[in-house]
């Protein structure tokens, strides 16, 4: 179980995620990592050159920062403080309770990557240079993937988890294999007594 | 026993049956042409295994090409005025083509030589000489741009140049005019014995590679005319050949070749570097310019320097000798061992070979023929290392290959003949087309030779390629020298006039190529960085303008309050730092050119406007989708006017 809640710890290191864009005039493609507290580029200066590509289109710049900067690492550090005290504190359920608070929060964490991406694919500044619509006459919309791979115009997006999902959903695990392992642990300590 | 003997017959007929079988086989042209064609088709993504920096000759430019296709990669200003990217007419390289005679706006760029680490190319710069206003470039091999250019005084002629030491300890200048040093006004017949010939070494920092002249060797008033320097044991010596040692000055082609036998110059560097640091030598007053481009100013600056240090060479003994050399020399190779000096009497059939081995013993034992001018002639014989009996005419130049090989150009006959060192037998000969000059082979003048191709190159084309009116490009070829034989591959035209060229491997460079200037380096004293600080200062009637570009506008892109008569100087930064989006400026009317300006950098164009009225500007390069609506306009009002400066983007 410690080491369930230490894992998750490398979020601070590891990227969470990648999203990669594939052009033909971009022999090496343009990409961003996206890390708990802070936005990278893959290679120098991409986020700046997925920008120059994007007000075409009158997507808005990538911020500098987000709230979900400053509410994340606290998050995964209130957590991985609940996680030592439960495996210091509590049994096997605790165990279990931690599992699921860290699969919802996740998932609020996804569902809010989601509506960030949607906005910046959709919420388009009406005097964008160039305005595409779909065949049904809405405005085309440019969300990369939440996961996995897409064509948009002339790039391909890539949306992929990186080593700092990874740790995380090991973290997570990690917890549910401790619950397993006290709960038979606590009915071997039944059955000897 | 009989049976053996029968074996034996069995197997020559079978072996000579084999013979004739491959013999069938590489007389067919069929066969060979397409396997030519798979030597030099690189495929599209694909990339060159060399990369190869021509002369452009009176181009003033350098070329770069990569083998074995024969792809023009990029012409590199030098020496000459170069609209194309605004070199020699921005602000910034103005500088660069400064001289003791005024600004020099062309030149006559002969030499290539990429820089050396323990006689090993190690591809940090490349210099190259101007023969017609003396000067030496360096060209910076991480961005493929003059990063100096420094002006050798007391010489006419800088054609024995510019060639460097095994380890670039130094880069040299030489004089094929003999001139009078100091420079004065006498007689042109009273030339003999009064005219001097300047060999110049310019220090080389090992971090900046920044040249410094060193000192000056004042020779007696010959034609310096080629030079390459020692290696391996003769690390320490610089040879040049001369010619016109009749001292003639006038109908020289008859005057000059009288002369059975010419020198090549040997010149101990590291006993005159020694004399010199002892305080030997004398400084005297001249003048020339030193300019130097700094990277991350974006901007080159131009300095006079006053002095030179001279050196009598009959002051240093034991430090220069004459070589007898037969038919006017031209070309001066030194073989990768650096044991064999190769002398090229372009009025001879045969290559003289000189031994350094012999020419050190010929030395100590003072095995002289007599002296010029107090520098000790060498006697010929007992320094020959071996000739060449070509069956050529006109032997110029020489490259080596690793396997103890030599490859020489004959002019006259117009062919490559390739020799073994040592033994000095032929071993091939293929035909140029035609009249070739130099000859290039990667590596082919260093410790490590690339012996697998060699490019030469021809002074003559008449009807190699399509027809173009009476003015052609040049032509050269590429052998194929992997094998005994040498094979021709490929004709491709180059440009300007190519005399030596230098070759490496492409990932020797290709790695260290940068991309971009980082913005953030930026240090030109007008960059703009950001926006927010674009703005039009005046100051009497210059007006500077700070201006900034990035896809797909200028801001500021509307400026008004300028007024005739006004000198306006458009400061431009390239706000880009993705690799391969440059913007360019060009403006109507301007006197001078565009200027290309690479991401992150910083280029300056004076404009004067001369006319009333509302003129455009625009961007020259390509540079996205909406490139044509990369533009602006200049309100210019008449010079009574008082309208205040204003500029703006995107303001209605």
């Amino acid at each position: 179980m410690i080491a369930g809640a230490v894992v998750t710890l490398a979020l601070f290191i590891f990227p969470l995620w990648k999203i990669t864009l594939e052009a033909p005039q971009y022999p090496t493609p343009l990409g961003m990592y996206i890390y708990i507290n802070d936005f990278a580029d893959a290679n120098p200066h991409d986020i700046k050159n997925i920008n120059i590509m994007n007000h075409y289109v009158g997507m808005q710049y990538i911020p500098e920062a987000i709230p979900e900067f400053k509410i994340f690492p606290a998050g995964i550090l209130i957590t991985f403080a609940l996680g030592i005290l439960i495996a210091i504190k509590g049994n096997h359920k605790w165990y279990l309770g931690w599992f699921i608070l860290m699969v919802l929060l996740s998932s609020a964490g996804i569902y809010d990557f989601y509506l960030w991406e949607h906005d910046y694919g959709h919420n388009l500044d009406p005097k964008a240079i160039m305005k595409f619509t779909n065949p049904d006459g809405t405005v085309m919309g440019f969300q990369p993937p939440l996961f996995g791979s897409k064509n948009i115009l002339n790039f391909t997006a890539h949306s992929y988890p990186q080593l700092g999902a990874y740790f995380l959903a090991l973290g997570i695990a990690l917890s549910l294999v401790a619950f397993y392992v006290g709960r038979k642990e606590k009915r071997a300590q039944n059955e000897t007594a | 026993m009989k049976s053996i003997i029968k074996g034996l017959a069995v197997l020559t007929i079978i072996s000579t049956a084999l013979v004739s079988c491959n013999n069938q086989g590489t007389s067919s042209n069929g066969a060979l042409s397409s396997s030519a064609a798979e030597k030099v088709y690189v495929a599209p993504g694909e990339q060159d295994e060399f990369y190869a920096f021509l002369s452009g000759g009176y181009s003033g430019n350098l070329t770069v090409y990569g083998l074995p296709s024969g792809r023009l990669f990029k012409e590199i200003p030098v020496f000459s005025q170069f609209p194309t990217s605004g070199y020699g007419y921005s602000e910034e390289t103005k500088p660069l083509l400064n001289t003791s005679f005024g600004f020099v706006p062309w030149d006559d760029l002969h030499h290539p030589d990429i820089s050396q680490t323990n006689g090993i190319l190690d591809g940090r710069w490349v210099f190259v000489n101007g023969n017609n206003t003396p000067r030496i470039a360096r060209i910076d091999l991480s961005t493929f741009e003059t990063a100096e250019i420094i002006e050798v005084p007391n010489c006419a002629g800088n054609h024995s140049s510019s060639y460097v030491t095994e380890n670039t300890e130094y880069v040299v200048a030489g004089t094929r005019f003999a001139v009078p040093v100091p420079q004065r006004d006498m007689a042109i017949k009273d030339k003999k014995g009064n005219f001097k010939g300047a060999l110049t070494f310019y220090k080389v920092d090992p971090e900046t590679g920044r040249m410094n002249l060193a000192f000056q060797v004042l020779m007696p008033g010959f034609d310096y005319d080629k030079a390459h320097p020692g290696r391996g044991n003769s690390h320490g010596w610089f040879f040049f050949t001369t010619y016109n040692t009749e001292e003639a000055s006038t109908l020289m082609e008859v005057n000059a070749s009288q002369n059975d036998k010419d020198f090549i110059a040997a010149l101990n560097w590291l006993k005159i570097e020694e004399y010199v640091a002892d305080g030997g030598g004398t400084k005297m007053p001249t003048s020339y310019m030193h300019n130097v481009y700094d990277e991350k100013k974006h901007m080159a600056t131009s300095t006079q320097i006053n002095e030179v240090l001279t050196v009598d060479p009959t002051e240093v003994p034991g430090a220069v000798y004459f070589l007898p050399t037969p038919k006017s020399p031209h070309g001066c190779d030194v073989d990768p061992s650096g044991e064999y000096i190769v002398g090229s009497g372009k009025l001879s059939a045969d290559v003289t070979v000189h031994s350094f081995t012999k020419m050190m013993d010929a030395i100590n034992n003072e095995t002289y023929a007599g002296d010029a001018y107090g520098i000790p002639i060498l006697d010929y014989d007992a320094i020959l290392g071996g000739s060449v009996q070509s069956g050529g005419l006109g032997p110029l130049h020489t490259e080596f290959d690793s396997e103890g090989n030599a490859y020489t150009t004959f002019f006259i006959s117009s062919e490559v003949v390739k020799w073994k060192l040592g033994t000095w037998e032929v071993i091939d000969r293929k035909p140029t087309y035609y009249s070739v000059g130099h000859l290039m082979i990667p590596g082919g003048n260093s410790r490590q030779p690339f012996g697998k191709y060699v490019v030469a190159m021809n002074k003559i084309t008449k009807d190699r390629y399509l027809p173009t009116g009476p003015e052609l490009e040049h032509s050269a070829q590429l052998y194929d020298i992997s094998g005994d034989k040498m094979e021709l591959l490929s004709d491709f035209p180059t440009h300007g006039e190519p005399h030596y060229a230098a070759g490496c491997p492409a990932e020797l460079l290709a790695a260290n190529s940068k991309k971009i200037y980082k913005l953030e380096e930026n240090e030109h004293p007008y960059v703009v960085s950001n926006v927010a600080d674009t703005r039009v200062e005046r100051n009497g009637n210059e007006v500077h303008v700070f201006m900034a570009m990035i896809r797909s506008h200028f801001t500021p892109d509307n400026i008004e309050g300028i007024k005739v008569g006004d000198k306006v100087y458009f400061h431009i930064t390239n706000h880009e730092q993705d690799f391969d989006v440059p913007h360019g400026f060009a403006i109507i009317g301007a006197n001078n050119s565009e200027v290309l300006i690479m991401p992150g950098q910083t280029k300056t164009i004076v404009w004067e406007p001369k006319k009333v009225g509302v003129w455009p500007f625009y961007c020259t390069d390509f540079c996205s989708a909406l490139h044509q609506e990369m533009q602006g306009y200049v309100r210019v009002s008449p010079a009574s006017s008082n309208i205040e400066l204003s500029w703006s983007l995107g303001e209605d």
